[in-house]
């Protein structure tokens, strides 16, 4: 199955797919990436935790600091994503192993939260960039209800609040930069491109040093593939990066739901069986008229 | 004997509707607070538990207990069992407040809540990959139906009155939705097919993070066949409360042949649950021990309890039986639901989520309210059925 997504996304990349927004336009059981896709690498050995990335995502963002790691409240110090922080660098460390580990939204080339959007609020719109757009959200969270990284964030203490997550600095993409994290990170640790070349990349670092990396580069097909795509020197899971399996997160749910009302035809037939079914009932002679007669049907004993 | 609906009559300022009305204006104030300061400030809710007592408890629980108008519907109109008829409207009634108000918890719920409009009238945004998209058209569009369906009780006591606009209206709605009555009827039997069973599709978006002891794809059928036995429950413990609360004389033969069908319904949701977890290997987990574990098998004995208690055709007669056996009922559906939603939920270690007190006075409030409407509405309008002055034998 992995074989035929990676030759479906080489024949689409050999292809030549330069269209933008080249996407399949019925997904097969594994996705393939947006011709058009880019996405970050995030090198767990590289980074040294300095944390110039969350400092940069915030200023690019506008955001308000968030104190929740910080005692006295005096300083920014989020300890995980929230409605104020979009990236946040994490610190794992158990006996001698340790690593920092950065979060943001994963970009999922088959993303649960737009799945569960009602109006598409959030969707991947140009670049596969898991976009945001508050005239089409009504608040109701269910995205965070089905994204497998706890990416989106609400903006609970706001009375007029929207949902709050990373978009690749997509207002930045439109102006020729690139996105701020990657811009000021010193050690390269995070770096931005075409998912398809960062995906090389990480295979290239792997096959120079096998000795210094986990074999497999997560996001690679991980709940069917993400944008964003980690690299490390512990188990991924120790990161907090979720087993997630091959399937994209939203797969059972909507094949349930597509396998219910593929083409209205279920529904459509359960009506018309009802109202047969009504239709004879009547001309039987039963007596269950409608309500509009008063309960005239039955006598009661 | 024909059975004709009447209004109960009596008065409508009792010390009990009046402790109602005081918990709703309790409630109203609390809304009005919710509304403007925001979700963070009144609720418990967080990016852990983005969903909490007004969705698990208001709409997903609550929308069942009011599907006593599509159990009776099915059991009159598609099985053909016009003696059940005298349950319709008083059925019809419960389902159209409590989803009346289910949908007020969902627009209290979504923290954009000016927006709502935008759902059904966006057409060309809807996402058909969301099942709430789903269950919310579905939800607007039974509330209209439900309440058509009413329209000729709530219009029929106006048929003469001296306000000609409304003499017109209570007499030439009825005939047209008498006219309709099929088109109608099969819709308000056809949305909550729908939207039920959808509300367990919804959950299963959440993966891996949804407990084993819930996660499965049967989750749809699951709360279909959950939502039919809680509006039977209900039918049966509305139609002995108002017997009780009214003095009028009980439907025991009725609610006891209606109990024997829905005695079945009860057996067979515990075997597919179960089945269902032996199936995916998961009964070890459910005696693993561990709260949620108990929880999972505190809902099977509660599925259990009225089969037993409705076993024998003697104590299906016995209207104290019936109480309890309906109350275990609604009590084992509302906790599977709430569990799926709530206890089944995990975000992770560091999230927890406890109703707020304003939560709590909303949801209690919202509750007083529904029953305060039911009986204003009863007392007024003509919906439970005539019953005979003269005591008779026992039937």
């Amino acid at each position: 199955m992995a074989i035929s997504r990676r030759v479906a996304l080489q024949t689409m990349l050999a292809a030549g797919a330069t269209v933008a927004g080249a996407r399949p336009a019925k997904a097969a059981v594994l996705p393939v990436a947006a011709a058009d896709a880019v996405g970050l690498l995030y090198d767990a050995t590289l980074c040294i935790g300095c944390k110039t990335c969350t400092v940069a995502c915030r200023d690019a963002n506008q955001l308000p600091p968030d104190t929740s790691g910080s005692p006295n409240g005096l300083y920014n110090a989020p300890v995980d994503l929230s409605a104020k922080a979009k990236t946040v660098i994490k610190l794992y460390a158990e006996g001698d192993e340790r690593s920092y580990v950065k979060t943001q939204c994963m970009h999922c080339i088959d993303p649960a939260c737009a799945s569960a959007c009602m109006l598409g609020a959030l969707q991947k719109r140009e670049f596969g960039i898991v976009s945001y757009d508050p005239d089409l959200c009504i608040g109701c969270r269910y995205c965070e209800v089905g994204c497998p990284f706890g990416v989106p964030k609400f903006e609970f203490a706001k009375s007029a609040p929207k949902i709050v997550k990373c978009e690749l600095c997509r207002d930045r993409l439109a102006n020729g930069q690139e996105p701020a994290c990657t811009e000021v990170c010193p050690r390269k640790a995070v770096i931005f491109g075409r998912r398809s070349e960062l995906l090389k990349e990480a295979k290239r670092r792997i096959a120079e040093h096998p000795d210094r990396y986990v074999a497999k580069v997560y996001g690679e097909t991980d709940g069917g593939g993400t944008q964003v795509l980690y690299l490390s020197h512990v188990p991924f899971e120790k990161l907090g990066l979720p087993t997630l399996g091959d399937e994209p997160a939203p797969q059972l749910a909507r094949s349930i739901q597509h396998g219910v009302y593929r083409g209205f035809v279920a529904p459509a037939a359960l009506y018309a069986a009802l109202g047969f079914v009504m239709f004879r009932n009547r001309r039987s002679g039963e007596p269950s008229r409608g309500d509009a007669e008063a309960p005239t049907g039955g006598s009661v004993q | 004997m024909t059975a004709r609906a009447e209004p109960v009559g009596g008065p409508l300022v009792t010390p009990f509707t009046r402790a109602l009305a005081g918990l709703f204006g309790l409630a109203a104030l609390t809304i009005a607070w919710r509304l403007v300061a925001g979700l963070g400030a009144t609720t418990a809710l967080n990016d852990g538990y983005p969903l909490g007592l007004w969705i698990a408890f208001d709409v997903v629980t609550g929308t069942a207990l009011a599907c006593g108008g599509y159990a009776v519907g099915i059991m009159v109109y598609i099985l053909n069992k016009g003696r059940y008829h005298p349950l319709v409207r008083p059925a019809l009634l419960t389902s159209a407040l409590g989803y009346s108000l289910a949908g007020f918890g969902v627009f209290l719920d979504i923290g954009r809540w000016w927006a709502i409009w935008k759902v059904p009238v966006y057409f060309w945004h809807w996402n058909f990959n969301s099942a709430l998209l789903e269950v919310a058209l579905c939800i607007m569009s039974y509330v209209v139906v439900l309440w058509i369906e009413l329209s000729p009780a709530l219009l029929e006591p106006f048929k003469d009155s001296t306000i000609l606009p409304l003499r017109r209206l209570a007499r030439t709605v009825p005939p047209i939705v008498e006219r309709g009555s099929i088109f109608i009827i099969a819709l308000a039997i056809l949305l909550p097919t729908m939207h039920q069973s959808s509300l367990g599709t919804l959950m299963l978006l959440a993966g891996s993070r949804l407990h084993p002891l819930w996660r499965t794809p049967l989750l749809p059928l699951l709360f279909l066949m959950s939502c039919v036995a809680m509006g039977f429950a209900v039918v049966v413990f509305e139609s002995a409360f108002s017997s009780i609360a009214f003095k009028r004389r009980p439907e025991t033969r009725m609610l006891a042949s209606l109990a024997a069908v829905i005695v079945p319904l009860q057996l067979a949701f515990v075997v597919l649950r179960f089945g269902d977890l032996w199936y995916r290997g998961e009964l070890a987990t459910l005696v693993s021990g561990g709260g949620r574990a108990g929880l999972a098998a505190l809902e099977f004995g509660l599925f259990l309890a009225p089969v037993v208690m409705l076993a024998s055709s003697r104590s299906r007669r016995d209207l104290g039986q019936l109480v309890r056996a309906s109350m275990a009922m609604m009590f084992a559906g509302a906790l599977y639901r709430f569990d799926t939603y709530l206890v089944a939920f995990q975000p992770g270690a560091n999230w927890s989520y406890f109703p707020s007190v304003p939560e709590l006075v909303i949801t209690i409030g919202l509750v007083a309210f529904e029953v305060l409407a039911y009986v204003v509405i009863v007392k007024t309008f003509p919906i439970l059925a005539a019953r005979p002055r003269v005591e008779r034998q026992a039937a």
